[in-house]
């Protein structure tokens, strides 16, 4: 039920941010709206940890501004790697071991690797994630480990 | 101050375009489907994400502000899926990704020769 209530809010706040027109009328399509979502996910049974991630959102502060920082390094990594005149890839797979506890958890772990230009996850069996990278030699796996335990750290104690 | 925030909007702008632009070269001068999509992944991120916070900027804290980090956020929630998509479809439809020791020709081929070698593949790849 709390988390109906915290879905209901974001969706509304969204609506309000989005149309920003204070007439009864599109306010209350706006409760309308928001409503008949929320209903609709509770009947699909879909209001959990997973779908509305609340719980994360004190850590996420931490976590995001950390991996845009990475983000933006191996930006810089790749367009070096594109623009040197002498193309110098080597892709390969490779396998990261990842040590969340939830799906959620690996979901955010993959995105991020695949956010972070140079890597991309291909494919996650239980915990070994498959990860096509461009140049397989700058993969020391340090980078990874620490990315994974700032995900398993923002997934935090509780496995719900 | 006015021109302090102008000179960093333009500095994303100019950072955001030359991430667009160098992702599109790595289109063009990278192997195979799957190196390709690291450089499509750096207009994601980078590209598109240096411009909406340039042009956020530049607009100053307002509703079209918040507006642009709000594409900024779901640009950034979708793409890693689509291209994770990409991936897995190319990966389980058998294209073998490219290597360095997979492909002999690659050792002294320049990026066109590659790239072209790797087109090859990847047309016949699919049935």
């Amino acid at each position: 039920m709390n988390r109906a209530v915290w879905l209901w809010g974001i969706l509304f706040a969204l609506w309000v941010v989005l149309s920003w027109h204070f007439t009864g009328l599109l306010l209350g399509f706006g409760v309308a709206t928001c409503t008949v979502a929320v209903w609709v996910a509770m009947r699909m049974e879909t209001l959990d940890g997973e779908s509305v991630p609340v719980h994360l959102i004190l850590r996420a502060f931490a976590y995001v501004p950390w991996l845009v920082w990475e983000i933006f390094k191996s930006n810089v990594r790749v367009a070096r790697l594109i623009l040197a005149p002498r193309l110098r890839v080597d892709p390969s797979i490779v396998h990261f071991f990842a040590s969340q506890r939830t799906d959620l958890g690996r979901f955010i772990y993959a995105n991020s690797i695949t956010l972070t230009p140079g890597t991309v996850t291909t494919g996650i069996v239980g915990d070994d994630f498959e990860v096509h990278a461009i140049v397989q030699s700058e993969i020391d796996g340090s980078e990874e480990n620490d990315m994974n335990r700032r995900v398993t750290w923002l997934e935090g104690k509780v496995a719900p | 101050m006015e021109q302090a925030v102008t000179a960093l909007s333009w500095a994303l702008l100019l950072g955001g375009a030359f991430f667009l632009l160098t992702g599109s070269l790595g289109m063009v001068r990278l192997p195979d489907v799957f190196t390709r999509m690291h450089a499509a992944g750096m207009t994601d991120t980078m590209g598109a994400g240096m411009i909406l916070v340039g042009l956020a900027v530049y607009n100053g804290a307002d509703l079209v502000t918040v507006r642009l980090l709000l594409i900024l956020a779901f640009l950034w929630f979708t793409s890693p899926i689509a291209t994770h998509a990409v991936a897995k479809a190319a990966l389980s439809g058998g294209l073998r990704p490219y290597t360095l020791g997979g492909v002999s020709a690659a050792a002294d081929g320049g990026g066109g020769a590659r790239g072209d070698g790797a087109d090859g593949a990847e047309g016949g790849v699919p049935s």
